[in-house]
């Protein structure tokens, strides 16, 4: 096992399954020859060539629907969409297309394809780089949502993505890429879509997050600890479709919930995820279900105060999570 | 009528257009008349650009090439392998359905064993896929081209924008065939784009373009032809454009008053499948009895399909939760 | 061995109930541990053990009443085997007076938040717990799943938080018990304080020969004043101008005119007394109480609107101490807050008197020949017939009356 960042365990994951299997090909803006302006695909481009790792022309819709086509076609494109924010030129042919692909010609077809695109806030980049928009994808039957919080995560669950044999959207938080790191498996290493995971075993409450919410959620809930109280983190990882049976589970096991996204609060995914314990938890809750999200503003500033008061942060997970254990 | 002598097409090939022509017209006709007696909730024609598609679909390969079609497609479907009582099965929404299992509406074409991909019904998205299956050929080298087809409407759409520059840039094998019939539902050309011709658009893509009498199946063939040559030969992609004529109202739920009379009886007198018809009796290639016979033999494949589709069962209300992902068999 | 007497909770209090044994014989108790549930006139207090040691002998049964002072349980204290000393628990100043000295008793931590989650519910119903038995270790004192389930785990646990101070207790909610198969609708079990309410109800209504008589009041001229000064007054004061108060204060000067109805029967004689202390009732969801104005007659307006707005919110948030409540010689009813026009109090014993102010209604009156648009008011006098007779009894109310109806309504000021 290596200690690769969360953004090396990405590029890794992108070797090996291009190694793997030669119908997997990169395209997007500047992934090619200046490999990705985060650098996530450097150096594929000299081992796969031109064709596999391509240069797109700037037109997102062409990008996924480009992809839509080459995977109808046997092909696992991996698309690169530069900034979550940009992919909102290609939700058509996300939504209408790529998710209907299999239901609408009654499994004759199936469009296997991966969309990554960095989301998320905390590095300066203002209204459109900042944004988390899995809320607007996630009610979409026929595509799946994958958000990973850990370089291992990151890796498998991307190499999971691409063997799916549906449409996949795999969102990297851009400010984990290079903060995060840990040990990963090397070579194949693939994890099934689908499947929440406990990353911290407690309890006092429980706390359900993903992306890198998952991380600063384990800094509080340490903290928490010299408090006295011990806190289950549920890290959601696919967020479409939701893997109910955990959520239920973790939920359950403690009653008390607190449920964390960096996205405004309206709307998110952690208000179907309240929704899914409030039908299926009532008895075991021992308080009321909380949320902790951004407020409900277009997105994150540019001014550091401003963006400090939009992001997430572990101080304020943890008292959120401090006022929740002493409910 | 260009003469077929300009081109490789035999009395056979010239025969089987035609029969491909008669049943896609046979079959839109049936299908209006069943939505009429209240059996089919809507239809969505051909009628008209036959002459069109069956000189785009003889051009092409269709063991091996890809068909990207949009809704007016039936004659070209139908000749890659869309059988009549296929088409019918879809009018009824049956269970046993090719296209959709029931799911979608008629016109949304769709047969992987055919080569013709799974179509919506926002228009325009399926350039970008036929644009992407090309570029999948080209990176396993395959002599393949995709096809795909429009109305001129479409060609105000952001994605064929994209979609041919993309396939501009990368000399795809990639055809874009425009099946002009001046109308966008009720929306005249003129509303719709300001260019003399669509197809001189192929300019600003670095392909080759053309326009070509849609009314006239040999001349498509001829154009298409040498559009698929050039793409498996590696000369990149073609945008060309059909100037055609739409018959009927834009579907069984359009009035068609936006149109003069007199507009609409012109177009009676344009219509493909008669002046094919003259072509081949002067030419020789059929006569009045390989007509009768022809006739008789598509009515009767009509009735069966009708009677088959109509007594085929739909399928469970349950099977609208099927298929929304892969279904993994896990035990 | 040591005799563990009853403590005096408040001044005027003479006698206590044991409401409930938290201890039994051979349990062996801490300092402060709590003993048992005192019960005396409209204050329940947990009584705390004054020694570490081990509980002997029970001498009073729950529900029975004893004179402050009497023996109520025996104790062996620590290291203190042979000793055969009787102590008198009053002695202990400090745990006695606490009550009387603290204006705001703080709440026992576990009385708090009595709501229940749904998983505390459901635990407790199907383990059979009485939540009583239970510690809160949540916010306000809130009963949390962990605590059920320590307490499945460990058993109950003994109240270890002393509690030296006398305190209104709010009522803990009670589990509903098992329906009987003859039984519809929930059973709940009589607290201590509605026992207490009970018990002095029925023995005023049966002991009291009562008398009751009303006169009807035009307040209009109450009415108009008031609304004149209103909303200055709330701006100046912080608390509100009721009509109530200038009932409460017509009342304490008349009766200065009419000591006999400021006065009590104990059988033999019967006491005037020199002090106007007017009891007036509030209610507190299922609980009554009868704090007292003191020295009434010799507050202003102003003073007595405080007072009464000061007791009321004490009421509310169960910061009644027992001296709050002492020493009522006359009861004003405010029965008009909740739309009453005309009823018939039970008299708060030993007083002999009771008025109950009814709502003020606009209503068409004759004024001479004229039909004239009037606020009016009822004022309803129960009387002790034993004490009391009806002529004086319609004296002082036509009194009363004469007081409101002669208000200026155009006066500069109402203090």
């Amino acid at each position: 096992m290596a200690k690769l960042s969360y953004l090396d365990a990405i590029r890794d994951a992108l070797f090996v399954a291009m190694e793997q299997d030669d119908n997997v090909f990169v395209l997007g803006e500047d992934v090619g020859k200046k490999g990705g302006v985060f650098k996530v695909t450097e150096g594929l481009q000299e081992k796969f060539g031109e064709m596999r790792v391509l240069d797109t022309p700037l037109a997102e819709s062409n990008i996924v629907g480009t992809s839509v086509g080459a995977a109808m076609m046997g092909k696992r494109p991996v698309a690169e969409i530069q900034f979550a924010e940009y992919i909102l030129p290609a939700v058509n042919q996300i939504l209408n297309e790529a998710a209907k692909v299999r239901y609408r010609s009654d499994n004759d077809w199936n469009a296997p394809m991966v969309m990554r695109a960095p989301y998320g806030g905390g590095i300066h980049g203002a209204l459109y780089h900042s944004q988390s928009i899995e809320s607007l994808f996630v009610s979409t039957p026929g595509l799946k949502v994958v958000v990973p919080s850990t370089p291992a995560d990151a890796k498998g669950l991307l190499m999971g993505a691409i063997k799916d044999n549906d449409p996949v959207l795999f969102f990297e938080h851009k400010k984990a890429y290079r903060l995060l790191k840990g040990e990963v498996p090397e070579g194949d290493y693939t994890i099934p879509l689908g499947k929440a995971d406990v990353k911290r075993e407690g309890d006092d409450i429980t706390v359900i997050t993903y992306g890198l919410c998952v991380n600063y959620a384990i800094q509080a809930a340490e903290q928490l600890k010299e408090e006295g109280y011990e806190a289950e983190i549920l890290d959601l990882r696919t967020l479409y479709p939701l893997d109910k049976e955990a959520i239920i589970k973790a939920a359950s096991k403690t009653g008390k919930v607190l449920l964390v996204t960096e996205d405004n609060l309206e709307g998110s995914l952690i208000s179907e995820v309240s929704a899914i314990i409030g039908e299926n938890c009532l008895y075991d809750l021992d308080a009321p279900i909380m949320r902790l999200a951004g407020p409900d503003v277009p997105s994150m500033p540019y001014a550091p105060p401003m963006e400090d008061y939009f992001m997430m942060n572990p101080e304020k997970i943890y008292k959120k999570m401090l006022e929740l254990s002493e409910y | 009528m260009l003469s077929h002598k300009e081109t490789d097409l035999t009395a056979t090939d010239l025969q089987e257009m035609y029969k491909t022509m008669l049943i896609s017209r046979r079959l839109d006709e049936r299908m209006w008349l069943l939505n009429r007696a209240g059996k089919l909730p809507f239809v969505i024609s051909c009628q008209g650009q036959e002459a069109t598609q069956v000189g785009a679909a003889f051009a092409l390969d269709k063991e091996v090439d890809i068909l990207n079609p949009y809704y007016r497609d039936l004659a070209l479907v139908t000749h890659f392998g869309m059988t009549p009582e296929e088409t019918m099965l879809s009018a009824f929404a049956r269970g046993a359905d090719v296209q959709s299992g029931g799911r979608q509406m008629p016109g949304h074409f769709s047969k992987k064993a055919s080569n013709i991909m799974t179509q919506g019904s926002a228009v325009t998205t399926q350039i970008p896929h036929a644009v992407g299956a090309s570029y999948a050929f080209k990176m396993d080298g395959e002599k393949r081209v995709s096809l795909a087809t429009l109305g001129e409407g479409s060609t105000s759409q952001g994605d064929f924008h994209e979609g041919l520059n993309f396939a501009g840039v990368h000399k795809l094998p990639f055809i874009c065939l425009i099946e002009n019939n001046k109308y966008a539902i009720s929306v005249p050309t003129h509303l719709q784009y300001a260019a003399d011709k669509l197809s001189d658009r192929a300019i600003g893509y670095g392909m080759h373009g053309e326009q070509v009498d849609g009314n006239d199946p040999i001349a498509v063939y001829k154009v298409m032809k040498e559009a698929r040559e050039r793409a498996i030969n590696g000369e990149g992609a073609s945008l060309i454009e059909a100037m055609s004529i739409r018959l009927t109202p834009h579907s069984s739920d359009d009035d068609d008053k936006y149109r003069e009379a007199d507009e609409l009886a012109k177009n009676k007198d344009m219509d493909c499948l008669e002046s094919f018809k003259l072509y081949l009796l002067d030419e020789k290639i059929i006569d009045e009895a390989w007509l009768k016979a022809a006739e008789a033999e598509i009515k009767d494949t009509v009735n069966k399909a009708t009677k088959a589709a109509e007594a085929a069962p739909y399928a469970e209300a349950e099977h609208a939760l099927k298929h929304v992902y892969e279904e993994v068999n896990n035990g | 061995m040591t005799e563990i007497t009853m403590p005096k909770l408040g001044e005027s209090v003479t006698e206590g109930t044991i409401e409930n044994w938290l201890v039994k014989v051979g349990d062996h108790v801490s300092e402060y541990d709590p003993v048992c549930e005192v019960n005396t006139a409209k204050v329940t207090a947990e009584v705390p053990s004054v020694h570490d040691g081990v509980i002997t002998e029970i001498l009073v049964q729950e529900g029975e009443t004893v004179d402050v002072g009497a023996p109520i349980y025996k104790i062996e204290v620590d290291g203190d085997a042979s000793a055969d000393e009787t102590a008198d628990s009053n002695n202990d100043e400090a745990q006695t007076e606490a009550p009387v000295k603290n204006e705001q008793p703080a709440m026992p931590k576990q009385q708090g938040d009595r709501r229940l989650s749904p998983v505390v519910m459901r635990l407790i119903g199907e383990h059979n717990i009485n939540i009583d038995e239970l510690d809160g270790s949540g916010f306000n004192g809130r009963i949390t799943k962990k605590d059920v389930e320590k307490y499945l785990a460990d058993g109950p646990v003994k109240k270890a938080e002393p509690v030296q101070q006398t305190a209104v207790k709010p009522e803990p909610v009670q589990a509903p018990k098992a329906k009987s198969s003859n039984e519809s609708g929930e059973s709940i079990k009589v607290s201590g304080i509605r026992k207490e309410i009970a018990k002095r109800m029925v023995q005023s209504k049966t002991e009291i020969p009562h008398a009751w008589l009303m006169m009807e009041v035009d307040a209009t001229n109450l009415v108009n004043l008031r609304n004149k000064h209103k909303a200055a007054f709330k701006e100046k004061e912080g608390y509100n101008l009721t009509f109530f108060s200038f009932f409460v204060k017509a009342v304490s000067e008349v009766l200065k005119d009419y000591p006999i109805l400021n006065s009590s029967w104990d059988g033999d004689t019967i006491t005037v007394h020199d002090d106007i202390n007017l009891s007036i009732a509030v209610a507190n969801e299922d609980k009554l109480f009868v704090p007292v104005i003191k020295n009434a007659d010799e507050r202003s307006l102003t003073g007595i609107a405080k007072s009464i707005s000061t007791l009321a919110n004490k009421a509310r948030t169960n910061k009644l101490t027992g001296d709050d409540m002492a020493g009522g010689t006359f009861t004003v009813n405010n029965t008009g807050a909740f739309g009453s026009v005309q009823s018939m109090g039970i008299i708060n014993q030993p007083q002999v008197a009771i008025l109950q102010v009814e709502s003020i209604v606009k209503k068409p009156v004759f004024i001479g020949d004229m039909l004239a648009a009037r606020h009016m008011v009822n004022l309803c006098l129960s009387i002790d017939h034993r004490v009391l007779d009806g002529l004086v009894a319609g004296d002082f109310l036509k009194a009363v009356k004469e007081k409101i109806e002669n208000l200026d309504p155009d006066a500069v000021s109402v203090y």
